[in-house]
């Protein structure tokens, strides 16, 4: 074939390094669930059509886990009470549906940039329990176009601004680090 | 020739348009069309709306209305086909003998395509479907080699459409029945192949296990490459041997061939993935307008970099380059 190689967006799946995983790993959890709280609202309330794309799915649980980081989350889409849990580990019981992967795919998924199968194709993510409802969610996501720095800094008001143009040139200069680091722009674990 | 690009949500529209497609084809949000999953496809309203964003940026809009009616439900069908002609599409891609019938007669001025589920995979059944029905343009079943290809091509009295890229069927295009066999559910008939709600995945000391309904499908080792839990695509085990037996799992990647295809009088090029994201189609529709674009100015085919994309992370130029004959 003469068409080889690979789509860099895709490809480039960073792990976060082991030291910032550490150093979030002693961090009390409360306040990092009551900022993502707040950032589910955002996000949400800009976009009520995916409660609509996951029709009878709406209202499951299900369970994140980035595999770069020293917690879980758990999402209760139910369209009156929206809510998401921060936990050190998934629980055992309760949950429809797991989806597991580096931060850096679960929010390429989230925002649009990556593509799900491509990441299943690749082993970077792994799904387990009630497939049509993860499939559900992702339509669902892919379709609303969430954009998580804009709707985050929304919280912010008069100010979402600067603080989106802050946050998008720090992580723009924290990516350019990793991909330094890392020399190939792949995660040595999961590609 | 015409890039034609799936859309499985509004918002993949927006982006097919966006990325340079000249048509973008999709379906309503029911078993009429046959990627019928959970949480994809169009409201009546986000048609309506989609095909008058397209039409406003210049890219038309190809409703697939593909999958076969069932007995007693005929009714489904026949509103689909009238509610994608109001929305303004133009043209419907149809596969079923009935349902041609009723659009060609309820809706004579309407564009009709015929589909790849109807596997017409030769001259006198393609103008059977041209006389019959008056289809404008045949989307050819992925069967064909390019020399087969240009025969159709020359022989028919009405354009040819091809895939170029993305998931391959096991050559049984609307008459498979392996995912009705393990599911009781299957893409011709009620638009999924292999659904969901009968596929599971287990962790197995690394090694992910795949099964749909009763069957295991496949065990894919740590970092092993992954592919959809199709029975087609399934690996086998006999004695000590373990392979595939129908199909390997590879995406079609025709890119190389597009130079071929425009030699044997193919009019458009179809992009195969309505099931995947955002990221998947603008990746895919940019990487083959630049192809065209090039193929136009008599420059070389770019490397298109969509291996990332493909499943099993390889890629295959299927039965263009048959060499099995």
């Amino acid at each position: 074939m003469a068409v080889t190689g690979t789509t860099r967006d895709q490809a480039a799946i960073l792990a976060v390094p082991r030291p910032i995983s550490a150093a979030i790993g002693v961090l009390p959890l409360a306040p990092l669930g009551s900022a993502l709280g707040l950032v589910l609202g955002a996000v949400l309330r800009r976009h009520r059509r995916i409660f609509d794309r996951l029709g009878t799915h709406a209202g499951k649980r299900f369970g994140l886990r980035p595999t770069d980081l020293p917690f879980a989350l758990v999402l209760h889409a139910d369209p009156a009470r929206p809510h998401i849990a921060v936990s050190r580990h998934l629980p055992a019981h309760g949950l429809h549906a797991r989806i597991a992967g580096p931060l850096a795919g679960l929010a390429g998924l989230v925002d649009g940039r990556l593509d799900g199968d491509a990441l299943f194709f690749s082993r970077a993510l792994s799904v387990e329990g009630d497939i049509e409802a993860v499939i559900a969610l992702r339509n669902a996501i892919d379709d609303a176009g969430i954009d998580l720095l804009g709707d985050a800094a929304s919280l912010l008001g008069p100010f979402a601004g600067p603080a989106e143009r802050f946050a998008r040139t720090a992580l723009d200069l924290a990516g350019g680090f990793l991909q330094t680091r890392s020399g190939t722009g792949r995660s040595g674990r999961w590609n | 020739m015409e890039l034609i690009c799936p859309a499985g949500t509004p918002a993949a529209l927006r982006v097919a348009v966006d990325a340079g497609a000249d048509a973008v084809y999709c379906g309503f949000n029911d078993e009429t069309n046959a990627r019928n999953f959970p949480g994809l496809n169009f409201s009546r309203a986000e048609m309506r709306e989609a095909i008058a964003y397209a039409h406003t940026h210049g890219a038309r809009v190809l409703v697939a209305v593909n999958t076969f009616p069932r007995a007693g439900a005929v009714a489904l069908w026949e509103r689909a086909v009238d509610d994608a002609v109001a929305a303004g599409a133009d043209a419907l891609i149809v596969a079923d003998i009935g349902l041609l019938a009723y659009a060609a007669t309820t809706h004579p001025a309407q564009r009709l395509h015929l589909s790849v589920q109807a596997a017409a995979a030769n001259p006198d059944a393609i103008r059977f479907y041209r006389e019959a029905f008056g289809i404008r343009r045949v989307v050819l079943p992925r069967v064909l080699a390019v020399r087969e290809i240009a025969a159709i091509a020359r022989a028919v009295p009405c354009e040819t459409e091809v895939f170029v890229f993305g998931g391959l069927c096991v050559m049984e295009e609307g008459r498979c029945s392996l995912s009705s066999y393990a599911t009781g559910r299957s893409p011709n008939m009620h638009g999924v192949c292999s659904p969901a709600s009968h596929v599971g995945y287990r962790d197995e000391g690394g090694s992910m296990v795949s099964r749909l309904g009763d069957f295991t499908i496949n065990r894919f080792g740590p970092g092993e490459p992954a592919a959809y839990p199709t029975l087609c695509k399934g690996r086998f085990r006999a004695g000590e041997a373990s392979f595939y037996l129908f199909e390997d799992p590879v995406s079609l990647d025709a890119a190389a061939l597009l130079p071929a295809l425009r030699e044997a009088g193919v009019t458009a090029l179809k992009i195969e993935g309505r099931q995947r994201g955002r990221a998947y189609i603008e990746a895919v529709v940019r990487a083959f307008r630049r192809a065209l674009d090039a193929l136009d100015a008599g420059h070389p085919i770019p490397p298109g970099g969509l291996q990332a994309l493909t499943e099993g992370q390889t890629s295959t130029e299927g039965a263009y380059r048959k060499g099995w004959r």
